[in-house]
């Protein structure tokens, strides 16, 4: 069991074993965002730079925090308030900061591929926050490890994405990665947000609402991502919101004790009703705790991955 | 590799239910006594002390794991990737006397993470150290309070303590490298 790679860039590359590793070694972190004290030693001295291109809260903060607990100096750079503005090359900017002896490199950027291009251009570990349309890894393993919290048991279990698949980074992520820990995915949306192209992702597509919620295990409602979509894809929110959102009454569609998550931010009313998000049922709280659990697996994984030798066994 | 066996089942055996006896001395009578193990040799150690002072009657023992890989010095040096056994110890630390519990005290430097480690769970009253095997060449002052046996080594050989829990068996061995 191992992740020997340099950058987490995706789960479409991972196998079944890496990503067990990442959420094993996630699930023991949860332990450390308990206690008085929420911070270990292990990257000490280490230099984590979030370079966020497009603007993030959630993601930047968790990262940040996740940084900080495992004792890495932590440094954001925004976008908007840099030399990007002035006209620097994405590729100058990068080996700016790589100048500046940095660790690892968090990077978000709002164009697919970006990130994986960033990474084959540094020495440095790069992880992606999110890239355009493409990859969220690190949301997909939060995902992941919220489901096995709950559930227990990823193989076999019925899972259904629903809302703008198109223009969702997430949905990819957990379209590349659960199907390979033996979990059914199936997913529905507006035609105009389902790819066109989605046979190679091999899951079921519904036809509608009922469809996909009857007997799901989880529930994965995602918002309408407006900022990526080129023109208006839905008549109103008033319309999605009656035949792709989750109420009460289509939630009672799927097995008793099915899970609820939304990657946020949510438009409550729209994709998901106050009264689903608020619910005992609703996990959307549990995935932002165990965000920084995964961010910080991910960058310990990557923060000391710079091996250098032999390991003495017998060391006590 | 030449390999030869220094202590059987039965006299690990005898070695833990001497330990207990020290442990028990050396505590004050209100105190309880509070077990933590350092994963992995240690924490199963830790189990059968626990397990020897209940079966004396001793009502007060509080068992506790500690996973220190997060803690290690060493740990850009292991050359693969270290899993996470986690830390469980579901009581508090603070004002209690602790009594870490490892196999073979070496070097000293796990000794000093789970101290580390332990202090950033609360503040006890009190850290001792108890080593089934003392085999010297401390690379820091630290100095196990239990000893089962000391064992004199030099630094090409290894020292194996096999148990039950995960090599099927219990024995320690000391092995020479060539």
């Amino acid at each position: 069991m191992a992740y020997k790679r340099k950058d987490l860039l995706g789960m479409k590359d991972l196998t079944k074993e890496e990503i067990l590793y990442l959420l094993d070694t996630a699930q023991k972190f949860t332990e450390i965002n308990e206690r008085d004290v929420k911070k270990v030693p292990t990257l000490k001295g280490k230099t984590v730079i979030n370079l966020f291109f497009e603007p993030s809260t959630r993601t930047r903060t968790s990262f940040e925090i996740a940084g900080k607990r495992l004792s890495a100096d932590t440094i954001n750079f925004t976008a908007s308030a840099s030399s990007t503005t002035k006209g620097e090359t994405l590729l100058d900017t990068v080996h700016n900061m790589e100048a500046m002896r940095p660790d690892i490199f968090v990077v978000r950027h709002q164009f697919s591929g970006s990130v994986k291009y960033i990474a084959e251009n540094t020495d440095v570990h790069v992880v992606n926050a999110g890239d355009g349309l493409n990859e969220h890894p690190t949301q997909a393993l939060l995902d992941m490890l919220t489901i096995r919290q709950a559930k227990g048991d990823l193989n076999g279990l019925e899972v259904a994405i629903i809302g703008d698949i198109t223009h969702s980074r997430v949905a990819r992520s957990d379209i590349w990665a659960m199907p390979r820990l033996g979990i059914n995915l199936r997913l529905f949306g507006p035609s105009t947000m389902i790819p066109k192209h989605h046979e190679v992702f091999g899951c079921r597509v519904c036809k509608n609402m009922q469809e996909a919620v009857e007997g799901a295990d989880v529930i994965i409602m995602l918002r309408i991502q407006r900022e990526r979509q080129g023109k208006l894809l839905v008549p109103s929110t008033k319309e999605y919101a009656k035949f792709f959102g989750l109420t009460k009454d289509k939630l009672a569609l799927a097995k008793k004790d099915a899970l609820v998550m939304h990657p946020g931010p949510i438009n409550r009313g729209v994709e998901l009703m106050s009264n689903v998000a608020d619910s005992d049922q609703s996990g959307v709280l549990k995935q932002v705790s165990n965000g920084v659990a995964v961010r910080m697996a991910a960058l310990y994984i990557l923060g000391i991955g710079s091996n250098k030798g032999g390991y003495d066994e017998n060391a006590s | 590799m030449t390999q030869k066996e220094i202590m059987n089942e039965e006299e690990i055996s005898r070695t833990l239910t001497r330990m207990v006896s020290q442990i028990i001395e050396s505590i004050k009578e209100n105190d309880g006594i509070c077990l933590v193990g350092i994963r992995r040799g240690g924490a199963y150690l830790a189990s059968r002390l626990a397990q020897i002072l209940k079966t004396a009657g001793r009502k007060d023992v509080l068992l506790g794991f500690l996973d220190i890989t997060l803690y290690r010095d060493d740990l850009t040096t292991i050359h693969d990737y270290p899993v996470l056994h986690g830390t469980e110890i579901d009581f508090d630390v603070c004002g209690r006397h602790i009594i870490l519990v490892d196999d073979v005290v070496f070097t000293g430097r796990t000794t000093r993470a789970a101290m580390d480690a332990l202090i950033d769970l609360g503040r006890p009253k009190k850290i001792s150290l108890a080593a089934l095997i003392d085999r010297g060449h401390r690379e820091l002052p630290i100095q196990p309070d239990f000893v089962g046996k000391v064992v004199p080594t030099s630094l090409n050989e290894i020292i194996e303590v096999r148990l039950k829990e995960q090599a099927g068996n219990d024995c320690v061995l000391i092995q020479k490298t060539a």
